[in-house]
């Protein structure tokens, strides 16, 4: 157990000592920032009648219905947000096979499984981190502009803090999927293409496809960012949906638990694909 | 005084794929004595090490510290210091945060970081990013992560490529002086004159087989002992040689005679009244014994 803490106090320390976590939780900010501020802005002008409906090009139909707005721009958070908390996790494992660090890691502490175990809590920890920073942003940023257009933003509202703890807990699952992938795809360069192509067009694509039909649609809201969105109650995808697939959807404890499951698939496997293996 | 194990190989073997990179390895390494461990380039010295340290699984056999295998030790980085030839160090680091991350990790005292980095000379760049270093500089600071939890064991892999020639010297102190305080130190080294002046011992491998173990002075007993004889006049001495049966060549600064005692070609050019200008044993036996070793694995 001495062990296991010390493993997790090590962890720490590697991933603060670089400078790629306060670069992902910058640009996070900054990201998120712009998209809740922005569409805040659009969608709150549009219900509180600042902007015209017509010359938003959405036919008058586009603003959605009163008081779902506030969930729909916090969600952002981790509806787009996701991505950084699993790339930090895959840069934290690949960046030990790339710069050969394995060795050091491992000659300081023999039992591997047990480092794995760390990384993946230490990166669990610093992915809530990087949802704390995401939600500055959009709840921050998003109340802000909401406000300022006479749209309430309900941070008085128990929901609100709900989908808060739940995307809290949202990002910190997706960065063990992170060092889960990272284990499995070991080159960091694969990791992050693989990370960034599956996040930005394959799985929007997969869901977008998949909603036409019922039989799909049951299938992706098994899909890692459906069950993610699931979980914190709240997405653009499942709330801009036109077909309304918001209908087939997990409940929020079953889409964590999807999470969940994803993360420890992941990780379990890339123990066996690289983590156990030679370290040559 | 950190107490020295005794490292023992037993019949380790590695295969990957159809290769045989090790092959029923045997050896024992003592404590107090640097130990040479020697091979030419894909020997399997690195691999061995690696099976050592836990870090490659071994076919077959085991390789333990004091008859405890690696990954069962209680306090590794107490135990072994170990630094391996691959640069295992992220660039974006520094010098003393790469160090504590290990430190913390083995739960040793934060001190032990400044307290090593000044041991291996690195003390004024403990700040800077470990990217900016040079190889010299790596190898200081891959010494230092072995001296963290102040060991009994040290196993270096090639610890002296890359290193200027005041380097040499200092690792070639440092190598003595961990000995003499009492620890096991076994050093790898694809060149024996590299470690020739610090090792007590030499294990040398070849093609995954140990194809020698003993004192380094050991080494001259198999090779071919050479006398470099000359006179004015070598017709008369060739012909001298020819009559006793001592086999020669004819070399740059006269003729190589193979013998033991250069009396005895004293002896020979006296008995046949040939004056001699040059009569010497020649040197280099170790060098030579250790190629005819490695090469001699080859046939």
């Amino acid at each position: 157990m001495a062990t296991f803490i010390r493993s997790v106090s090590a962890e720490f320390a590697k991933l603060l000592t670089t400078r790629m976590w306060w670069v992902l939780a910058l640009v996070l900010f900054g990201y998120i920032g712009l998209l809740a501020g922005g569409l805040a802005a659009l969608f709150a002008g549009l219900q509180s009648g600042a902007i015209d409906p017509s010359a938003a090009g959405t036919g008058g139909q586009g603003a959605p219905p009163l008081g779902s707005i506030p969930p729909l721009i916090y969600s952002f958070a981790s509806s787009v947000g996701y991505v950084f908390p699993v790339l930090l996790g895959a840069l934290a494992t690949t960046s030990e096979f790339r710069h050969q660090t394995l060795t050091p890691t491992f000659l300081a502490t023999p039992r591997r499984a047990g480092v794995l175990g760390a990384k993946s809590l230490t990166l669990f920890v610093v992915g809530v981190g990087l949802g704390v920073v995401a939600l500055l942003a959009s709840v921050g940023i998003g109340a802000l502009v909401m406000n300022a257009f006479g749209v309430d933003p309900l941070l008085g509202d128990g929901e609100t803090w709900t989908l808060i703890g739940r995307t809290l807990l949202a990002m910190g699952l997706w960065a063990i999927i992170g060092v889960g992938l990272g284990a499995l795809v070991p080159s960091q360069v694969a990791s992050i293409v693989i990370v960034l192509a599956f996040t930005q067009f394959v799985e929007p694509l997969l869901r977008l496809a998949s909603s036409f039909l019922d039989w799909t649609a049951q299938i992706a809201q098994f899909l890692p960012g459906a069950a993610s969105d699931a979980l914190v109650g709240a997405s653009i995808f499942t709330g801009m949906n036109p077909t309304a697939t918001a209908a087939v959807a997990l409940d929020w404890w079953q889409g964590g638990l999807v999470l969940l499951a994803y993360a420890a698939w992941a990780t379990a496997g890339g123990y066996f694909v690289s983590w156990k293996r030679d370290v040559t | 005084m950190p107490v020295g194990a005794v490292i023992e190989f037993s019949n380790i073997t590695k295969t990957f794929g159809p290769v045989t990179a090790v092959n029923d390895l045997s050896f024992t390494v003592q404590p107090g004595l640097v130990t040479g461990f020697l091979g030419p380039n894909g020997a399997g010295k690195t691999t061995t090490l690696r099976i050592l340290l836990g870090l490659v699984a071994s076919t077959q056999g085991t390789a333990t510290f004091g008859g405890i295998r690696y990954r069962d030790l209680p306090k590794p980085l107490e135990t072994v210091g170990a630094a391996l030839e691959a640069a295992s160090f992220h660039p974006g680091r520094t010098a003393r945060n790469h160090l504590r991350v290990y430190a913390i990790a083995a739960g040793l005292p934060s001190e032990r970081v400044m307290a090593v980095l000044e041991k291996v000379g690195l003390a004024e760049f403990a700040d800077r990013r470990v990217g900016g270093f040079s190889l010299g500089m790596r190898q200081r600071l891959g010494l230092a992560f072995t001296l963290l939890g102040e060991p009994g064991v040290l196993v270096l892999d090639e610890p002296i490529n890359g290193l200027d020639p005041e380097g040499i010297k200092w690792i070639r102190g440092f190598l003595r002086d961990m000995a003499a305080e009492g620890r096991t130190v076994l050093v790898s080294s694809h060149l024996l004159s590299e470690v020739q002046q610090s090792v007590d011992e030499v294990v040398i491998i070849a093609r995954g087989s140990l194809v020698h173990r003993g004192p380094l002075s050991s080494l001259d007993a198999h090779a071919t002992p050479h006398i470099v004889v000359d006179s004015p006049d070598r017709e008369a001495l060739a012909a001298a040689l020819r009559a006793a049966d001592v086999p020669f060549t004819t070399g740059r600064s006269g003729l190589v005679a193979v013998a033991d005692d250069p009396a005895r070609i004293g002896h020979i050019a006296f008995s046949a009244g040939v004056e001699l200008s040059a009569l010497h044993r020649r040197k280099s036996g170790l060098e030579e014994s250790f190629l005819a070793l490695v090469n001699g694995a080859d046939s």
